[in-house]
């Protein structure tokens, strides 16, 4: 398809990656944002650029997503916040070290960084940890950044027209707005995250309710990013409401403390008992967090998938409507490679990495 | 009038036992003027002595970011703030 209109809903950091990716590649582009560009999960979110390997497929977009990062932050720091600040995972027991030590022959083979820590190294690296743990691995090449700020920039350098309004219908050929009027365009991305089914109901996408806590500014506190290694395990296989340890330094000195997980919960008030988990469940790996002062708590949803992969593609059914949504807790890191693969389909160019375990044909059988 | 003694920024202070942190600190430092600077440099000290303004910060035995004006003096107390503490936390 040679480059022509696009019409892409949604300015979270997906939308806005694709929008500049596709207009550097000499799309025009048309941004539809109901609210502001870089709200919803991009703003909820704690904007965490990590490789993650639970899946091949998920190491291969999120490496190459790390590394597109790496690249758009260290030539913007301050724009986006970019802080190369790297991962701690820790290990709890000696089971999840020697699964530790797998995992660095993976991240090895993905060509990325990766360092087993023995206790000692461990406790260097992260002191505040509570005693007792067997040690664990560390990303260095993983990254902070705003996310919001960095949608914002992404979308104002491609030149486009944003129109702050709410998509109602995508038909053939375009999309209806809330004012009754209708934009017209060879193609359409829909990039609504968790939202997705409003507007194509069919798709496997399910709102995963997820709640953070930011606290005020104790530089030093922590020099990483530190999570439990039975983060993935607890928190991206489970269909259940689940608690992780996962906390994460800003630039500002400040530490956002998550995560947990809920399904099907579709009101956004802050719930005081899975709050209450998801905090002693950090404090348990770190207790110095209890004596610290939380500034806010708020809630966001992530946009879930039957295989924990994103939907990055064309839609099999409806001819025109690509797909660039299902990040689950991923989305700003894979926003960057998630534009690319896109674009590259678009423009019938060789993407990256394969685009086959992200095609939304996976979850729609053949006529 | 029961009095007790803190240690403001490493300095001995006698004060009155049933005070706030901010009541001691303002009795030790009449002349008063900032007790925290902002992430971008600006002055900032205590305001509302009710809990709710947070301008108050000081750092108390070794935790930062207690609120002064809602912490009872205690002996031997070792309060730290501005320059010779926790500026710009």
């Amino acid at each position: 398809m040679s480059p022509s209109d696009v019409i892409i809903i949604g300015g979270g950091i997906v939308g806005c990656a694709c929008a500049h990716r596709l207009a550097e590649t000499g799309w025009r582009v048309t941004l539809v944002e109901r609210d502001t560009i870089g709200s919803g999960a991009t703003a909820a979110g704690m904007g965490q650029i990590v490789a993650l390997d639970d899946s091949p497929a998920e190491l291969v977009l999120t490496a190459d997503s790390q590394r597109r990062w790496h690249t758009l932050g260290q030539a913007n720091p301050l724009i986006h916040e970019y802080t190369p600040c790297g991962t701690v995972w820790v290990a709890s027991d000696d089971e999840e070290l020697t699964l530790a030590a797998a995992k660095v022959s993976s991240y090895h083979a993905a060509g990325l960084h990766a360092e087993l820590l023995d206790a000692a190294a461990l406790y260097r690296h992260e002191p505040n940890l509570r005693p007792g743990l067997p040690g664990g691995l560390r990303i260095a090449g993983d990254a902070v950044v705003y996310s919001s700020r960095s949608a914002a920039w992404l979308w104002e350098q491609t030149g486009g027209t944003l129109i702050h309004d709410e998509v109602t219908a995508i038909q053939s050929g375009g999309v209806t707005l809330a004012n009754g009027r209708q934009l017209r365009a060879d193609v359409v991305v829909l990039a609504t995250g968790s939202r997705a089914r409003e507007l194509v109901p069919t798709l496997p996408i399910r709102p995963k309710k997820g709640h953070l806590v930011i606290t005020d500014r104790y530089p030093g506190f922590i020099h990483h990013q530190v999570a439990e290694m039975g983060y993935a395990k607890n928190a991206h296989l489970a269909d259940v409401d689940s608690v992780a340890f996962n906390i994460q330094p800003r630039a500002t000195g400040q530490i956002l403390i998550g995560s947990c997980r809920q399904y099907d919960i579709h009101t956004p008030e802050v719930d005081p008992h899975m709050l209450g988990r998801m905090l002693q469940r950090c404090i348990d790996f770190m207790p110095g967090l209890a004596t610290l002062s939380t500034l806010r708590v708020w809630t966001g949803y992530r946009a879930a998938t039957p295989d924990g992969l994103p939907l990055i593609g064309p839609h099999p059914h409806i001819p025109g409507l690509w797909l660039a949504t299902g990040h689950e807790g991923l989305g700003i890191t894979t926003s960057l490679g998630t534009a690319d693969l896109l674009a590259a389909l678009l423009n019938h160019t060789s993407p990256a990495i394969n685009p086959s375990p992200y095609l939304p044909e996976r979850f729609f059988p053949a006529h | 009038m029961a009095t007790l003694t803190v240690f403001i920024n490493n300095r001995s202070y006698t004060c009155d036992a049933s005070t706030t942190v901010a009541g001691a600190i303002t009795q030790a430092t009449p002349q008063l003027s900032a007790t925290r600077q902002s992430v971008r440099d600006m002055p900032r000290t205590m305001v509302c002595g009710m809990g709710i303004c947070f301008e108050c910060r000081v750092t108390i035995n070794g935790a930062a970011h207690q609120l002064a004006c809602q912490t009872p003096v205690a002996s031997g107390m070792r309060i730290t703030y501005g320059e010779g503490g926790d500026a710009k936390l």
